[in-house]
């Protein structure tokens, strides 16, 4: 028996008829071709899967597509306004904040929703990886995240805390 | 004739990878479009040995949906075991494993059972479907007990011992004889992964009208492993293609050759005259990808009284899992870097592989070095404690001295070469990571804390790195044709390396363009069809080595052709943005690609009317012919084969804070010295760095594979086994040396593994220095609170 959804991603209207029990990550990357959305563990430790739901990060892989119904999605495909990086895109690349690419979705995801929150941010680097605490990579050792993220609250004009 | 632009080798250059991966673009094996692909899920075996009494599939084939489900009976000629890579002498009893278990399973997670269907969810249900009765095997658990006692893995071998080989340096019996002091102690790593964030993944698609096969794999050899099914399947190179698109992460895990999915999900494809794939789940990796580290130790240290070690004997014993396809490479690799920066002239190290009933275990980022370098630092510790000397001033009395490359240490092999090691400046590297930790004034700073109840800890340990291993790579290098891009194909796959930047840094610098104007092509045998992989820190060494020779031929045709059109001579032309121009004459220039166009006498130039500006130009050749063979294309191509490999080096640090009450460990500081020659770009290497040493802090005091005494894997889950995040990983203090090997045009060594080494014997050391008030010994990595408390709690000083 199929559900119809009806949800918005990326600003688009996205109306589908879906299994009950099909995960809202394999719905993004098999049913829409957003595939940016990454699967590292599906039981929701990794962080990968990490997309903004109604402005919050969520883990994708701990969601059914049916519950996304009627919600507002946003994928890493959809960050970048045009041309332009978005801020934390961009911070990534100036800090080598990435090497292999499979964790950077969900760490971008994670740290645009942490940065839009509020207006200050504690840059201390406790601080700041205990913000990028919920997600793994295996490449990086994290430092040039951490850099990453500074470099990303500066350009969106967050004050210190 | 002289290049006029600034160097690019060297410099922190942004990465052309990042923005497509930033972007959500990145193409990774599952990513790849094949709607109408069939989906496969294995039957994996529940427990760690046991005999198969009823397998019975017929429920699961009957499922809805279901298009095939295979056991071994169904493989005919490819149920035979997977290919043994490196046979050897020492390696009397080799054993690998079948694609399906036939009669008897050897760990949890084998595969026993296939089913393909028409999506993941369907194979999944069809395989609670399959009948599988056991009958329970004793499993053989403790790697060093197995040696000589219990139950076999494989009832056929006499033994569990698969391997047993000794590599001896000069004259050990004789150095332990007459030694004024001798220490021996056990150490012991445990066993992990590499664990990356994208699980492994294969997909194969049959053409059906040209009858060629496309394999998308999350290898880290794509040519390697085309080899293989060209072998096993039959088909000939051409119609057999094995495509690495981007891959999330290897570190040696996905260098395994072959996987049983990686030859069952092609056969089906072929077989079935479909598209079929297979995406591993992270459980299925815990459980089916391999795993390494596993090694006790026992090492011993001969010396003179004031400190001089004479002599070295190391026994080790490897647990080795179920299988060794890939024979001895790690316990070599382990052996051959037991002697650290240490002039030690007197060497004998054993090692033997022993099976368990467990997955196997096979190359990891470190590979054996971690585990040797944990028992020789600690010795080394432990020397010092004995003789009442300070551990740096021991380090300092026996390293390897800059007169004395290339030093050569007869008796020991790395990749199969005689262990040379060829450069750098080990003394200085020590002096410079003891002044960046500020080891002179520690203790009084350790005291101080003491008093105040902080317990603090500073851990030192010494390293080297063989890197640059052959047999070679090579690299076409072409400027196209109308666009004017430079292309660069190589041999080789990317898990994360970056080659895309470096690789592009090489041949810009050859050819006076910047990084961005390079494209690389790795990953596809259709594309470049000579090579080996990326692993064993090798990539860089070979693979730029041969970018260079290509660029430099395509550089050297570029200035023959420019001095034609520019009737100027040879000698007086520049290189430089792009360009090539008279020396002195700006104006007088003419790009790469105008060059690639005029070389080309077929030209379009109704359609693109853009080419036809190089007819201001004299022609690109004197005659209509083609000169020397050169063809009408602007290419080189090179190939590099190291005569040795090169030895990357440097020097650990860090001081921790433990909290005797909680059994707590956390860095304050970690310093890094390191020295892998010219670095071709200083950011990435540092990235690389910041990533051994995450994995190397993971295997000090997070990390192990948790088995229990029937077999099973305790902690095959994210929330059991504690990859450490942001919160755990200690900020890295880098500070580099760069000693030029002189093995290589480009003076380069390798620095993939290096970060990876020194983590556990630095933080056991600082653990144990920290802990001096209670008398406690490290001597395991890795360590958690538990354990710590434990070894508190057990120590002369821990009761009171
Ligand atoms: S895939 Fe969702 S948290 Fe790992
Ligand atoms: S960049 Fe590879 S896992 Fe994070």
């Amino acid at each position: 028996m199929k559900h119809a959804v009806t949800l918005t991603v990326n600003g688009e209207r996205v109306e589908r008829e879906v299994e009950p029990r099909l995960l809202l990550s394999d719905f993004l990357r098999h049913e829409l071709g957003l595939t940016g959305t990454h699967v590292g563990c599906e039981h929701g430790v990794c962080g990968c899967c990490t997309i903004l739901v109604d402005g919050a990060a969520a883990r994708s892989c701990l969601m059914l597509a049916v519950q996304a119904d009627g919600v507002e999605l946003r994928t890493i495909e959809g960050l970048a306004e045009g041309e332009e990086l978005h801020p934390v895109q961009a911070a990534f690349r100036e800090a080598h904040g990435l090497q292999c690419g499979f964790c950077t979705p969900g760490f971008v995801l994670a740290i645009t929703a942490f940065l839009e929150e509020s207006e200050t941010v504690d840059l201390s680097d406790g601080a700041i990886r205990e913000a990028i605490a919920g997600n793994l990579c295996r490449c990086t050792g994290y430092q040039n995240i951490v850099e990453a993220v500074r470099i990303a609250a500066r350009a969106m004009g967050k004050a210190s805390a | 004739m002289t290049g006029a632009a600034g160097r690019v080798i060297g410099r922190s250059v942004a990465r052309n990878e990042d923005e497509r991966l930033l972007r959500g673009r990145g193409m990774y094996v599952d990513d790849v479009r094949a709607p109408d692909a069939l989906h496969v899920a294995f039957l994996r075996s529940p427990v760690a040995h046991a005999r198969i009494r009823v397998l019975d599939v017929s429920a699961a084939r009957a499922h809805p949906g279901v298009t095939a489900v295979w056991t071994h009976a169904d493989l005919g000629e490819h149920a035979e075991p997977l290919p043994l890579l490196f046979p050897h002498e020492h390696l009397p009893h080799p054993k690998t494993q079948q694609p399906l278990a036939v009669d008897e399973v050897d760990f949890v997670g084998q595969p026993i059972a296939m089913v393909i269907a028409e999506n993941r969810y369907t194979a999944e249900d069809a395989v609670e479907l399959i009948e599988l009765d056991l009958e329970d095997l004793p499993a053989v658990v403790d790697y060093e007990a197995a040696v000589d006692q219990g139950p076999l893995v494989h009832a056929d071998l006499p033994t569990n011992v698969a391997a047993d080989g000794t590599w001896t340096v000069g004259d050990p019996d004789r150095a332990f004889a007459e030694a004024e002091i001798v220490v021996r102690h056990r150490f012991v790593c445990e066993r992990s992964s590499s664990m990356p964030m994208e699980p492994r993944a294969v997909l194969a698609r049959l053409d059906p009208g040209t009858g060629s096969l496309t394999v998308w794999d999350t290898t880290q050899c794509v040519l390697p492993v085309r080899s293989a099914l060209v072998a096993k399947l039959g088909l000939p190179e051409d119609l057999l293609h094995v495509i690495a698109p981007d891959v999330g992460g290897g570190f040696g895990l996905k260098g395994y050759l072959l996987y049983p999915e990686e030859l069952l999900v092609p056969l089906a494809a072929l077989r079935l005259r479909a598209a079929v794939r297979w995406n591993e789940d992270r459980r299925e990796h815990f459980l089916a990808s391999n795993h390494q580290r596993g090694q006790a130790h026992t090492i011993e240290l001969a010396a003179t009284r004031d400190g001089v070690i004479t002599g070295l004997r190391d026994d080790f014993v490897q647990d080795q899992g179920a299988f060794i396809a890939y024979g001895l490479i790690t316990p070599w690799i382990a052996a051959s870097h037991v002697a650290g920066s240490y002039r030690i002239p007197n060497v004998s190290v054993r090692y033997r592989c022993v099976y368990t009933n467990k997955v196997s275990v096979s190359p990891m980022r470190g590979v054996g070095r971690p585990q040797s370098s944990f028992a020789l630092e600690r010795a080394v510790d432990l020397l010092a404690h004995e003789l009442g000397l300070d551990r740096a001033e021991l380090r300092r009395r026996n390293l390897v001295q800059p007169e004395d490359f290339p030093y050569a240490r007869e008796g020991l092999f790395f990749a199969g070469y005689p262990v040379v090691l060829d450069s750098g400046d080990y003394p200085k590297a020590l002096e410079l990571a003891l002044d960046a930790i500020g080891y002179d004034g520690f203790a009084a700073e350790q005291a101080l804390e003491r008093e105040r109840g902080r317990y603090l800890g500073l851990g030192l340990a010494c390293y080297v790195e063989g890197t640059g291993e052959g047999p070679y790579e090579g690299a076409r290098v072409y400027v196209q044709p109308t666009s004017g891009k430079v292309q660069v194909t190589t041999g080789l796959t990317t898990q994360g390396q970056s080659h895309a930047t470096t690789f592009a840094q090489i041949a810009a610098d050859v050819l006076g363009l910047e990084p961005d104007q390079v494209q690389i092509e790795e990953g596809n045998t259709a594309a470049f069809g000579f090579g080996a992989g990326t692993f064993g820190s090798r990539a860089i060494v070979n693979c730029a080595n041969a970018i260079s020779l290509a660029a430099l031929e395509v550089r050297d045709k570029a200035l023959r052709y420019a001095a034609n059109m520019l009737e100027a001579a040879a000698e007086d032309l520049e290189v430089g943005g792009g360009m090539i121009h008279v020396r002195g004459v700006p104006e007088r220039s003419v790009s790469l690609r105008e060059i690639a166009i005029a070389v080309n006498p077929i030209r379009y130039t109704t359609l693109d009317p853009s080419t036809a500006g190089v007819e201001r130009f004299a022609p690109a050749r004197t005659w209509s012919g083609f000169e020397r063979g050169d063809g009408p294309l602007l290419e080189g191509s090179a190939f590099w084969a190291p005569s040795s490999t090169t030895w990357s080096n440097g020097v650990h640090a860090a001081i921790v804070e433990v909290d005797p009450g909680t059994g707590d460990v956390r860095y304050l500081r970690y310093v890094v010295v390191h020295d892998c020659g010219v670095m071709v770009n200083p950011a990435i290497v540092n990235g690389q760095i910041h990533g051994g040493v995450a994995q190397g802090v993971a295997n000090s005091f997070f990390e192990r594979m948790v088995y229990d005494e029937t077999g099973q894997h305790r902690n095959a889950s994210f929330l059991d086994f504690l990859m450490p995040y942001a919160t755990e990983v200690p900020s890295i203090e880098i500070h580099h040396l760069e000693t030029p090997s002189p093995l290589n045009p480009l003076g380069i060594k390798g620095a993939g593994e290096g970060g990876s080494i020194s983590p556990p014997a630095v933080t056991a050391a600082a653990i144990e220095d920290a802990l001096a008030p209670f008398g406690v010994h490290v001597d395991e990595a890795p360590l958690d609170p538990q354990r710590v408390r434990a070894l508190i709690a057990a120590a002369p000083g821990g009761a009171a």
